[in-house]
């Protein structure tokens, strides 16, 4: 089974990268979840696999008696998903937000930090202003 | 002295709110503090200079590098001391009235406050890391003082010459002193100044001696560091007068004098010293020439006279010794005095152009007679100070094995040049004809006189009657050669050849002075010869450096997140890649192992998910394809024993998708933006990062597991922390600290996130006319 998660590994990684090198925002996003994801994932398996034996010391025992699943990357993966929810929810609001005010989501275009803002609700007066320009 | 350098900086750290309660006056308040320091000084003269004792105060610091807090005040201290507290004092007065009503003025007070303790602790130190680090901080706050009006191009432009040639000339001292400790095994300076022949006979002895006097050359704008010393002349005059003159450019001539015991009299040590020192007091006088800003004539002089100290403690016999101390202080009363004399003229009449000014006396009656006498202690005429201070001069190069013609040639040219700058500036703006000036000459407030009045007059009773300051200079000549000594300072001599040396350089004076407009013509060759200088050097370095910074900026932080990525994994791949090859003899791949029918499925069903995303030209199918991913996730942690991983991967996943949902139609569609050879390249780089974690995973789980630290866990999550969950525990037990971190970092990416969705952007942009030309222009200036 090492074998297969190894190869779902490869691939998962492979459609990030990929997807990070786009030019679309979403894109670039939906390719830093299945990242993180993949990460997640690598850390998972380079703990061993093990089937059926959860980090849980049952009733009556004092210690978790081997063979048992490694706790620690558990632990370790647990905070790393909701670390990147956080992330991901950031991102997802601040792609909103730019793409609004920026009118874009072409990174190709937003590698400056002088760009002017284009387009929003609460931004009309000034946008009247500059459209002889 | 700790208790100084304590309370110097308490003190400047209350000034902003002591300024803001009693306003432009404060300065007759802020220097309180320096008068203190010298009253408490004068009051450990007797002590230090009559029975030729020391103070000391050693705390420890840093035990482990052997570095200590050590303060000592000897002899050359003291002298240096005296006049930092007392110039620092009149000139902190002088800041009261020159820059009232200065919107900067409460910041001056805090720098020049700031910069006068960092003088005293070079002065104090006794540890050569204590000494670079107050040597440094002394570069800052002249860097800060030099771009005091930053909203001018020159001004930033001139501070930062100045910080690169001091802080660069810095770091060679840095690595000199190093050098300096572990040869001389201490760090301690008087401990290293007993074991001189150690360090001279050592083979690393030229690496540092050049090494330190590149920091003391740069300082103290020695030839061909020279430059930055006249162009720091756009600092506020207050600040030329006191970093630029009489105290800070002096800290390089400072530490020749202080490590004189330990490196001096080698024939390297008389070479360079005085051979860079004599150069330099050539190319003050001479660039002086053509000079028509009072403060630029000003900084050119006190280039050649850092150079007449350098050249004399390269000679680093007693009288040369005695000459130099003897020139320090000299130099300092009128220099001093001169730069706030040219401040009072300059506020005065709006101008600092010789050609301009004339017959201020009636205006400013003060700081007329400040100015003469001033004056002549610059141009060497009896009594002053300052005709001592050359006798000596002279006499000790009769003495030394210069050659005569030259060593006095030089001397008697520079004397004589000094001579006619005295004259167009002590004298020229006051007598004689008015002239044309920017606004009618206005009298000045007592702020302005007081303090070029008492410096020069000091330098005028000193002269008159030396006996006063001759116990000052012996201690000082005393602790540079540490050796007792007697001095004797008379302005009468008798018919000697020195005598015979004075008039001459007087008469050369005179006549220099008679003609100095033709002399001035000639000083222009000076524009035409700039472009071999030393200053086009620096320009074109700082030119190139610029640009290469740019280039590489271009090239490496393009914006482009595509070349980012790229960059990562293709080093990573290369990186790791040659690593796991290179030690492919212990490279095995477990077997399939085990695998059951409903896993292929999972994986099978993930695989295909992954791959079709990228081709999926619908937003909402996209978001439910990555929801598989994340779904066959759960079901992989579910299988193999990760109930806890399964739980919070499933939750989050469905809420990542439902967050994505809402926000979808607010989102970009997508659009087909990259032609598909790049994609194609993409792709390519995109496997290889893909087949090196394929690769990593194989090539780690098929070696045995290293025993770790999860056994701890598994024994003791129940025993110690009454859980049978051991990732629980983990987590908000063993790891606790680790999850508050956790939760303020959600925490904050909630509030993120929040003021993302309630920020307004355009109610907050603020359109500035004109902005965007401004900068264009400065920054093609800098370029």
């Amino acid at each position: 089974m090492t074998l297969a998660l190894a190869l779902l590994i490869g691939v998962l990684f492979t459609i990030a990268l990929y997807l990070m090198m786009r030019r679309n925002l979403v894109k670039v996003l939906i390719g830093l979840i299945i990242l993180s994801n993949a990460i997640n994932l690598f850390i998972f398996t380079l703990g061993r696999l093990v089937r059926g034996r959860p980090p849980l010391i049952p009733a009556g025992e004092t210690a978790l008696q081997p063979p048992y699943a490694d706790p620690l990357p558990q632990a370790l993966i647990l905070t790393a998903i909701v670390i990147s929810f956080g992330v991901t929810a950031f991102a997802i609001a601040l792609m909103r937000q730019a793409y609004q005010v920026l009118g874009t989501s072409d990174l190709n275009e937003l590698r400056d930090t002088d760009i002017q803002p284009r387009y929003h609700p609460d931004y009309h007066h000034a946008e009247s202003e500059e459209e002889g320009h | 002295m700790l208790v100084i350098i304590l309370s110097g900086f308490i003190f400047a750290a209350l000034i902003p709110w002591l300024y803001r309660r009693f306003g432009p006056r404060s300065g007759w308040l802020f220097a309180l503090l320096p008068l203190s320091w010298l009253v408490y000084l004068a009051g450990q003269a007797p002590f230090i200079l009559g029975q030729g004792q020391v103070i000391e105060e050693r705390i420890s610091w840093m035990p482990s590098l052997g570095v200590e807090l050590a303060f000592r005040l000897d002899g050359l201290g003291m002298l240096f001391a005296l006049l930092i507290t007392g110039i620092g004092a009149l000139v902190i007065i002088y800041g009261g009235g020159y820059l009232d009503g200065h919107p900067y003025q409460g910041r001056f007070f805090v720098l020049i406050t700031l910069f006068m303790v960092a003088m005293l602790g070079v002065v104090l130190s006794d540890h050569l890391f204590l000494l670079f680090i107050f040597w440094e901080l002394t570069s800052i706050t002249s860097f800060l003082l030099i771009g005091f009006e930053h909203q001018r191009y020159g001004a930033r432009a001139a501070a930062w010459q100045a910080l690169l040639v001091t802080a660069g000339g810095g770091l060679a001292l840095l690595a000199g002193l190093v050098l300096l400790s572990q040869v001389a095994g201490s760090g301690l300076i008087s401990v290293i100044n007993q074991n001189g022949a150690v360090v001279r006979n050592s083979p690393l002895y030229p690496m540092v001696l050049l090494l330190i006097l590149i920091g003391a050359f740069t300082k103290s704008a020695q030839f061909p560091f020279h430059f930055w010393l006249p162009n720091a002349m756009a600092a506020p005059t207050p600040v030329s007068a006191y970093l630029h003159s009489a105290t800070m450019v002096k800290a390089g001539v400072f530490l020749l004098a202080r490590l004189t015991p330990v490196l001096a009299e080698t024939p390297l040590w008389q070479m360079l010293v005085s051979g860079v020192g004599f150069l330099t007091l050539l190319t003050g006088a001479l660039l002086a020439l053509g000079q028509r800003d009072l403060k630029r004539l000003l900084a050119y002089t006190t280039v050649g006279a850092l150079g007449t100290m350098t050249f004399l403690l390269g000679l680093s016999d007693a009288l040369a010794v005695k000459a130099a101390v003897l020139y320090i202080l000299a130099h300092g009363l009128y220099k001093g005095a001169l730069f706030l004399v040219a401040g009072a003229v300059d506020h005065s009449t709006g101008t600092r152009d010789i050609e301009r000014l004339g017959n201020l006396a009636s205006t400013v009656p003060q700081v007329a007679l400040a100015a003469l006498l001033a004056g002549i202690s610059m141009a060497g005429l009896p009594p002053a100070l300052g005709f001592l201070a050359k006798e000596l001069f002279f006499e000790s190069l009769m003495e030394s094995t210069w050659p005569l013609y030259l060593s006095l040639g030089g001397a008697i040219l520079a004397g004589a040049i000094n001579f006619v700058v005295a004259a167009l500036v002590a004298f020229k703006p006051f007598w004689g004809r008015a002239q044309d000036v920017p606004h009618p000459p206005h009298p000045v407030s007592v702020e302005f006189w007081l303090g070029p009045l008492i410096l020069s007059g000091l330098g005028l009773v000193v002269g008159v009657i030396p006996a006063l300051t001759i116990p000052l200079i012996q201690g000082a000549a005393q602790s540079v050669l540490q050796f007792p000594l007697k001095v004797k300072l008379a302005l009468w001599h008798g018919m000697t050849p020195v005598l015979g040396l004075s008039l001459l350089t007087m008469g050369l004076g005179g006549l220099g002075w008679a003609i100095y407009r033709s002399l001035w013509q000639g000083g222009r060759i000076w524009q035409k010869l700039a472009p071999v200088g030393p200053a086009h050097l620096y320009e074109v370095g700082l030119t190139g450096l610029r640009r290469f910074a740019a280039w590489q900026t271009r090239v490496l932080q393009n914006g482009y997140l595509r070349f980012y990525v790229m960059t990562i994994v293709l080093t990573t791949v290369l990186l790791t890649g040659f690593t796991l090859l290179s030690r492919l003899s212990w490279l095995g791949v477990g077997g399939w192992g085990s695998i059951r029918f409903y896993e292929v499925v999972v994986v099978a069903l993930m695989i295909m998910a992954a791959v079709v995303i990228p081709r999926l030209r619908s937003r909402l199918a996209t978001i439910a394809t990555m929801g598989m991913i994340g779904y066959g996730l759960v079901l992989i942690y579910l299988i193999y024993s990760a109930p806890d991983l399964a739980m919070v991967q499933f939750a989050i996943e469905t809420l990542t998708v439902i967050l994505f949902v809402l926000a979808v139609y607010r989102l970009p569609k997508f659009t087909l933006l990259t032609p598909s050879p790049t994609r194609f390249l993409d792709l390519l780089v995109a496997i290889a990062g893909g087949m090196l974690m394929t690769a990593l995973v194989l090539v780690v789980t098929a070696r045995p597991m290293v025993p770790h630290i999860s056994d701890y866990f598994a024994q003791n999550s129940l025993t110690l922390a009454n859980g049978r969950n051991v990732v629980n525990v983990i987590l908000v037990d063993f790891r606790g600290l680790d999850t508050l971190g956790e939760i303020t970092v959600l925490a904050l990416a909630g509030i993120g996130v929040y003021a993302l969705v309630r920020l307004t952007l355009g109610r907050l942009m603020v359109h500035f006319e004109g902005l965007e030309e401004e900068e264009e222009v400065e920054h093609e200036r800098a370029l």
